[in-house]
């Protein structure tokens, strides 16, 4: 590990991104996440890399689409307004077979909504967004460190699979200030042009991206390559925390930020002799179904706790499997629920204060 | 015998998917004699667009994507800043760079991005079965513009090479004809020095080239060649718009 440094979340992820070898950064200013794209328009021209102000997000992303067409380790950030500009290249990225890492700062919504932390993007996220069948790798953390930690993951799982990794943050983990430590530079003079990038064909046949097949069996081929490479993933890089369940008579669970909150919730409850845990899942797609499945013969009922109307909470279902009742309790619009009123949902569940 | 032309290797022996006529080939075909007497095959990369143009990969031999409709110059930005030593085309049709491209297009230009445009104006949106395009001609009928183009409902047709050409980032902006073998050869002349700035890394290049679209015009090729020289050439006039010092 190396330095431990007291930074704000938005900056700390770019810092994080930069050591983890990002070579070039495109984007459009959108709050709560504009100290990202500032902190890389002074960072990347210092350690001799690049940093480009597009003219919207649908630039944005078309930008780092032709970067990571040529095997360049490439990120760009936004909101969730930008985000949604960014869908049309998503999908046309996801049928590429081309990496590159998107964060999202999540805010209020729907439409302008606001500028408050908040977790409504899950479907967007984990369900593809833009048209047609395709996944993202979509990584939650819940802390400043956890997020400097999986930007390395996500440049490694990018390229590993040839897909876009998305970190969806949101505006509490963007603003906040903690100590973070971030891993070691990634030697950036070892990472080679692969050979599939398009860059000039010199003496070779010539290399093609292409989210195009006319033919619909053509295509049906290209759509059942992308759902092999997904299953494969689904298989060996699902993620999650478990906290507190190994004795666990209650599962609580949520993502990001809000299960940051719900750790302090698990240890009032614990306090107070409830033996309650926390299933925290890391990746959201892949989504840790496993997880719920086999807890659901442990714990007597889930709480699904998240900022939102209850996107996360259809995955949880389908991995509870109706085996125990799940019980939801949300807030939008960028209220962040307090440990409190996360307590007190809780004991309503099981049955009164 | 003397070999004295012969048809570039780099533009395939593949059977172009373009109309009987259709000048899409010309451009092609110029492209690829470029590539080749400049030296470019084995750097050049090219963003075919959305549009008839959309199988040009396998036209033109080099490495090669496919953009989303519009965002040729995104993609181009994106390919050319993170490898500077790609030599980067996009080549891109009239709905696609001037409808819903046009804001990734002026700003490429804007920002003196190194790369080079190539602009087929044919006035319709051709792939889609010849809808009205932002260069459509007042008057013009076309398949969203039955009773012809009307400015007061349609506005008017967008003079792209003019407009981009008030702009500081371009080094070279020119609109060529392909209707004659007179004007064939100015075209490769303009699109020579286009590749040129990007080569000297002088700016932004684009070359807009005045098309035909027998099938969508309802015409035969050579109606359409004469319709080119009759009314189109008279609105949308060739000649060199941004030549900056190094180009020539
Ligand atoms: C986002 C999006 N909108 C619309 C289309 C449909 N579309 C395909 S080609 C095209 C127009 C192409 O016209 P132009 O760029 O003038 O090229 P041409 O076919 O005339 O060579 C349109 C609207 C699309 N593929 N994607
Ligand atoms: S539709 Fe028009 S532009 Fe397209 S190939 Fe046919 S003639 Fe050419």
């Amino acid at each position: 590990m190396g330095e431990r440094l007291l930074m704000k979340g938005a900056e700390a992820l770019a810092e994080a991104a930069i050591r983890a070898g990002a070579q070039i950064f495109f984007g459009y200013p959108i709050t709560p996440q504009n100290e990202t794209p500032e902190y890389f328009s002074r960072r990347m021209p210092e350690l001799g890399r690049k940093y480009v102000q597009a003219e919207s997000e649908v630039a944005s992303i078309n930008m780092v689409y032709g970067a990571a067409s040529t095997g360049t380790r490439v990120i760009t950030s936004s909101s969730s307004p930008g985000i949604s500009l960014m869908q049309e290249g998503f999908s046309y990225i996801g049928n590429s077979d081309v990496p590159c890492v998107v964060v999202n700062v999540m805010r209020g919504g729907p439409g302008l909504g606001n500028i408050a932390p908040a977790q409504a993007d899950y479907f967007q996220a984990t369900k593809g967004g833009g048209h047609g069948d395709y996944h993202s790798i979509v990584l939650a953390p819940h802390t400043v460190q956890e997020q400097c930690d999986l930007m390395y993951d996500a440049f490694e799982l990018a390229e590993k699979y040839r897909i876009m990794v998305v970190v969806l943050s949101d505006g509490l983990l963007g603003q906040m200030m903690e100590p973070v430590e971030f891993k070691d530079w990634v030697d950036v003079s070892k990472l080679k042009t692969p050979d599939w990038a398009i860059v000039g064909k010199g003496d070779r046949p010539r290399n093609l991206i292409t989210s195009f097949n006319l033919d619909p069996e053509g295509l049906e081929k290209m759509n059942l390559a992308l759902q092999e490479k997904y299953k494969k993933i689904a298989e060996n890089e699902t993620r999650y925390e478990l906290f507190m369940m190994d004795d666990a008579e209650y599962a609580l669970t949520g993502f990001g930020t809000v299960a940051r909150i719900m750790k302090t919730t698990v240890k009032m409850l614990r306090e107070k002799g409830i033996k309650a845990g926390l299933i925290r899942p890391i990746t959201v797609w892949p989504f840790p179904y496993k997880v719920y499945e086999e807890f659901a013969d442990k714990v007597k009922f889930f709480l699904d706790v998240e900022m939102n109307e209850g996107q996360m909470l259809e995955d949880v279902k389908l991995g509870v499997n109706g085996k125990k009742p799940v019980q939801f309790y949300g807030r939008f619009g960028g209220v962040v629920p307090t440990a409190e009123e996360i307590y007190k949902a809780f004991r309503l569940h099981l049955g009164g204060c | 015998m003397k070999l004295i032309y012969k048809a570039p290797e780099t533009f395939t022996k593949k059977p172009t998917t373009y109309c009987p006529g259709c000048t899409h080939g010309i451009a092609h075909r110029i492209i690829s004699e470029l590539l080749e007497e400049m030296d470019l095959v084995k750097k050049a990369v090219i963003i075919w667009p959305v549009g008839c143009a959309v199988f040009g990969y396998d036209f033109i031999d080099t490495d090669a994507a496919v953009a989303a409709h519009g965002r040729a110059c995104a993609m181009a930005t994106g390919i050319k800043r993170a490898h500077p030593e790609s030599f980067v085309i996009t080549y891109q049709g009239d709905g696609d760079l001037a409808s819903i491209g046009m804001a990734e297009t002026v700003h490429a230009a804007a920002r003196g991005e190194l790369i080079t445009t190539i602009f087929i104006n044919n006035g319709n949106f051709g792939m889609t079965g010849g809808q009205m395009a932002p260069t459509t001609l007042i008057g013009q009928v076309t398949t969203t513009s039955p009773y012809g183009r009307k400015p007061e409902v349609s506005g008017f047709p967008i003079h792209v090479a003019e407009m981009l050409a008030t702009l500081d980032g371009p080094a070279y902006i020119a609109r060529a004809s392909l209707d004659s073998p007179q004007h064939i050869n100015q075209a490769k002349n303009f699109i020579r020095k286009a590749f040129k700035a990007q080569l000297l890394g002088l700016g932004y290049s684009l070359v807009e080239l005045v098309s035909t679209c027998p099938t969508n015009w309802k015409m035969t090729p050579v109606e359409s060649l004469e319709r080119v020289r009759k009314e189109v050439l008279p609105v949308f006039p060739i000649g060199e718009f941004r030549v900056v010092k190094g180009v020539e």
